[in-house]
């Protein structure tokens, strides 16, 4: 790192929209940050391409005005995160600047909040004690966040070995005070504070190692916990076409997910998607803790309306909190909605920089970038053997809704789940429209994780769960049929395997997200419903013609799906159920 | 835009292109605006002194000494209450004859609202159209496009929607208007005596296509004076984006940009949600909603431009000609309100969501028995009674021509269930069948 006497400068020699070209007068790096003053605001960019002497950057704001000639200072560093107690319950904008502690009703240029609030104090009990060998990562000491256990850690970006000086003792400390002194193997003294820095591209690796996940995260979504479930340290993706259900869906991840911190970055979509998580937000309950859901979450809030520069460094700076939090032991989800936004951004900065095009024109890296992007998460044993874990959903925006863009398929080489959304599946309000066919959990095929399921639910669980896909498989195959050939012209049987599959459908899978009941079903009822349909669906019905198949299915479907809106275990569930025992008793009887 | 002093001066033009002529200048800010030749024209790039002016009508007998005046500022409107009734064309001049308007200076095309200073929307728009309000309510502060073929009438649903819709003011955003609509648009307000209530900024098919790019963020600007300044509820019109769009195609493309998409600038999404995000409920009580026109190529919404309009837009109405009832109906599949959530069943009747969705599955299915019929299979009778279902359902309530109350709109569809179906049939809460089954 440079000196604050041998820092570069340099004057703004053009500008294409947000491509600025500037004359440096010394050394800088790929990706350090510099700042272009214009008019006495000080724009923020970052170098994304060195000629010469000439650094061509990207500014992180608009160019309006802007004239050659404005004086450029690097910083001798990249774009990098703070980290540090009080992030969560927080809303920032791409760069991690606070966006309630701005002023006015609009986004001014050059306006740059802090990322943590430096005047609140912390209760900090100290971990470590003086004679500990530390690396980075390890935990000196704790704070209370919201009842989340906050680690003080070594900062990542410590190289080596240290021994621990001192730690401070147990009091109320400001985020910037001296937590403890830490000596190198040359006795040199190094300071840690609870807050530090990382450059957010870079990989936190401050753990032990990282297995293969084997632990299941619940969602309360049906379609993802039984069929193709998730989880702690998984991967996974929802690509589909605009409104097939990608944001509500991770909407309703984010709300019921078995996680205790959740970073939603927002990347260049809708604003009332972000307000919609501040208002509900502080108000609604994690299922899990009773707290309020905010209290758990951090949001990174780029729209689609805010600078297209700043889409990149989004994803990232909500990855290295995540990373952050992890190293602290935590289960962690991240979301971000969504990651064709951020291709898209890459895309036009490669294009004004005349490079050239891969496949639709995005950068030629695009796979690499995703996959790279998709490796930091992941379930780790931390240097003290305690675990930690980053659960990655994103969502895809395909073009067209056509799953063979370069996007989609990036994606799907570096995701482990696949959930995709059928237009024709959101058209005909089957909601959640996760196609039952196409989607999939690689995780499902993991002895590790059918072990713990085998424990957790149940040995026969995981042939259960693949017996439903049949049924569903069977039910498409024998729909394709009746319409080709006809209703009369198929046995019953066709009949039969279609509305068997649809009992599994419409009571299985579509699941409404906007009731207070049907949104989340916890791991429990999820089985009590399968063996329920899993009853109906073994029970041997006799039909006399294809006709009375289907008002018979729709009697006990409208029954099954009573049941999923009442209260488990309710009176009203327990009527609907009876209900449901008479009418499969009718079929029965007539045998 | 009018020559003043101390403006500055150049004339030595290095390159022209179809669109964008190149000249030495110094002091020149990005975005500024300026006169070549007398043709207006803004700086869409520069490179040490060479600053290359992209001139809004064409560069067709621009001669290489010609004069460059820049201006010395971003384009701007001049905002206040007199902007009311008035008609502008894309640069915010006057159309109507009138005087020009007094008022503050300010850039077009601003910087967007915070998000944590933004409320999230509540407040129910009631079009009577059943299509919009039954199936896809709308809501203060939301951003929607009708998704059309040329041939249907969306600039009267829109008018319509748009005097129904109690908003404080309306500003019409017209770009490539054949005059007809223009008239149109200009009439069917006077005949309601909404003019006063007004504003337009206008792009004719007379006009050079490029020009339409102003028009968007002439609308908005004046907009948000009005929702910001005296917390109104702006209701802003925006037609036809697709004509919007194809000038954004057409200068990418003479500047060699790489299209992506069908020949679409790679920026088309951004470019498009900075004005559509332009849309918002203020927490003082202003507003801006945003109902646009996305004209279609036969029907295809895969196309980029219907497609990144409806990765940005709160959803979508789309209107289609019902062959069987021969009327215009909202497409209760294709169409799509996102904010819906936030009102129905809370500022409607409870029974709202399930209702709406329950008809969309019979619906659904009176479709399936339709492709059956086409293919020349026998129907069941079920499949008899949603054809049935469906044929009322489009007449009374998807037809464009239905004005009504949300709660009419209810009972109808309950009174359509009761007709043809079994409780069981149509699966909604038992709560609200015990209630409403007629
Ligand atoms: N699980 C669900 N239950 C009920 N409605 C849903 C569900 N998922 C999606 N929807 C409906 O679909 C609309 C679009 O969903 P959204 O998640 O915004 O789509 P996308 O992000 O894919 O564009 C929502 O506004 C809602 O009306
Ligand atoms: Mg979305």
């Amino acid at each position: 790192m440079s000196t604050e006497q041998s820092r570069t400068t340099g004057k703004v020699t053009g500008i294409i929209a947000n491509l600025v070209i500037v004359q440096a007068d010394g050394p800088f790096a790929q990706n350090e940050i510099c700042y272009i003053v214009h008019q006495g605001v000080r724009l923020m960019a970052e170098v994304i391409k060195a000629l010469g002497d000439q650094a061509y950057v990207q500014v992180f704001e608009s160019t309006r005005g802007l004239q050659p000639g404005s004086s450029v200072e690097f910083t001798g560093h990249m774009l990098e995160a703070t980290l540090g107690p009080g992030l969560l319950s927080r809303n920032y904008d791409g760069l991690m600047n606070d966006l309630d502690t701005m002023t006015g009703v609009f986004l001014r240029r050059g306006e740059y909040t802090s990322t943590i609030d430096l005047k609140k104090k912390w209760s900090f009990q100290p971990i470590a004690k003086a004679g500990d060998r530390v690396v980075a990562g390890d935990w000196l000491g704790e704070v209370d966040e919201n009842g989340i256990a906050h680690r003080i850690m070594v900062p990542f970006t410590l190289q080596g070995r240290f021994t621990v000086k001192n730690v401070a003792a147990s009091g109320e400390y400001l985020p910037d005070e001296t937590m403890a002194t830490l000596l190198d193997d040359h006795n040199r003294e190094t300071t840690v504070t609870m807050i530090q820095r990382w450059p957010v591209k870079k990989a936190v690796k401050a753990y032990r190692n990282k297995p293969r996940p084997f632990k299941l995260l619940e969602t309360g979504v049906r379609i993802i916990d039984t069929l193709n479930p998730m989880v702690e340290g998984g991967t996974g993706f929802i690509p589909g076409p605009f409104g097939s259900g990608k944001t509500v869906m991770q909407q309703a991840i984010s709300k019921q997910a078995e996680a205790d911190i959740v970073i939603m970055a927002a990347c260049g979509e809708r604003a009332n998607e972000v307000v919609e998580l501040f208002t509900e937000f502080p108000e609604l309950d994690d299922p899990w803790t009773g707290r309020k859901l905010m209290e758990r979450t951090t949001i990174i809030a780029n729209t689609s309306n805010m600078p297209v520069a700043a889409r990149e460094a989004s994803v990232y700076c909500a990855m290295t909190i995540a990373e952050y939090y992890r190293s602290m032991g935590h289960k962690v989800l991240m979301l971000a909605d969504s990651t064709s936004r951020w291709a898209q951004a890459l895309r036009e900065m490669s294009n004004r920089m005349e490079e050239l095009p891969g496949p639709d024109a995005f950068p030629m890296d695009l796979p690499a970038i995703v996959s790279n992007f998709y490796a930091r998460a992941g379930f780790v044993y931390l240097n003290n053997g305690k675990t930690g874990s980053i659960t990655f959903i994103g969502t895809v925006s395909p073009a067209g809704g056509n799953l063979k863009e370069p996007v989609t398929e990036s994606t799907k080489k570096a995701a482990r789940c696949f959930y995709a959304l059928s237009q024709q599946r959101a058209d005909s309000k089957r909601y959640p429209a996760i196609d039952p066919i196409d989607s999939y959990s690689k995780y499902l095929e993991y002895p590790e994780l059918q072990k713990t399921l085998a424990e957790a639910i149940s040995p026969e669980w995981v042939d259960k769960v693949n017996r439903l896909k049949n049924i569903l498989l069977r039910g498409k195959e024998a729909s394709e049929q009746i319409n080709i050939l006809g209703d009369d012209s198929v046995s019953v049987d066709y009949h039969l395997t279609f509305w068997k599959s649809e009992v599994v459908d419409a009571v299985l899978l579509q699941q409404d997200a906007f009731d207070k009941t049907d949104a989340r079903t916890p791991l429990s009822r999820q089985r009590y419903m399968v063996d329920k349909i899993m009853e109906v669906v073994d029970a041997p019905f006799e039909f006399d013609s294809f006709e009375e198949v289907q008002p018979f299915y729709k009697r006990i479907i409208d029954k099954l799906r009573q049941m999923n809106y009442s209260e488990f275990e309710s009176e009203q569930f327990a009527q609907n159920e009876t209900d449901l025992k008479e009418i499969v008793a009718e079929r029965t009887k007539e045998l | 835009m009018e020559t003043k002093a101390l403006q500055r001066i150049y004339t030595k033009i290095g390159q022209i292109t179809k669109a964008t002529c190149t000249v030495k200048a110094t002091g020149v800010g990005y975005e500024e605006l300026a006169l070549v030749d007398g043709r207006p024209a803004q700086v869409v790039k520069i490179v040490g002194d060479n600053v290359t002016l992209q001139i809004f009508s064409g560069t067709e007998g621009i001669r290489t000494n010609a004069e460059v005046i820049f201006s010395g500022k971003p384009p701007t409107l001049k905002v206040g209450d007199e902007l009311a009734g008035r008609f502008f064309n894309a640069y915010g001049e006057p159309i109507d004859g009138g005087p020009q308007v007094e008022g503050e200076e300010r850039e077009i095309g601003g910087p967007s609202v915070n998000p944590v200073r933004r409320k999230q929307p509540s407040e129910l728009i009631a079009t009577g159209i059943a299509g919009i309000d039954l199936n896809n309510t709308l809501v203060t502060g939301q951003k929607i496009p009708f998704f059309a073929d040329p041939d249907q009438p969306f600039n009267q649903v829109m008018a319509m929607v748009a005097l129904r819709a109690e908003a404080d003011k309306i500003i019409l955003g017209g770009m490539g208007l054949s005059n007809d609509d223009y008239l149109f648009f200009k009439d069917i307000f006077e005949n309601a005596g909404a003019l006063h209530r007004i504003i337009s900024f206008v792009n004719t098919t007379e006009d050079p296509p490029v020009e339409r790019l102003l028009v968007p963020d002439m609308a908005l600007t004046a907009a948000e004076y009005f929702a910001v300044d005296k917390n109104e509820k702006v209701l802003v019109l925006l037609t036809d984006m697709t004509l919007y769009a194809d000038a954004l195609s057409i200068v990418s493309n003479r500047m060699d940009q790489i299209p992506s998409k069908d020949s679409m600038p790679g920026s088309l999404y951004s470019d498009l949600a900075k004005l559509y995000e332009k849309a918002v409920q203020f927490e003082e009580g202003g507003s801006i909603t945003i109902i646009a026109v996305t004209t279609l190529s036969g029907g295809d919404i895969t196309h980029a431009i219907p497609d990144n309009t409806g990765y940005i837009t709160e959803g979508q109405l789309f209107l289609r000609r019902d062959t069987e009832i021969g009327k215009v109906v909202v497409d209760p599949f294709r169409s799509l309100s996102r904010l819906k959530q936030l009102v129905i069943g809370k500022k409607t009747r409870a029974d709202h969501p399930q209702v709406m969705n329950a008809a969309v599955r019979l619906y659904a299915d009176a479709a399936n028995a339709r492709t059956k019929l086409e293919n020349g299979f026998d129907l069941t009778e079920y499949d008899q009674r949603t054809l049935e279902f469906a044929k009322e359902y489009s007449d009374r309530l998807l037809a464009i021509d239905v004005n009504i109350g949300t709660t009419d709109m209810l009972d109808t569809t309950w009174e359509l269930f009761a007709k043809n179906f079994a409780p069981e049939e149509v699966a909604v809460k038992r709560e609200f069948v015990e209630k409403y089954w007629k």
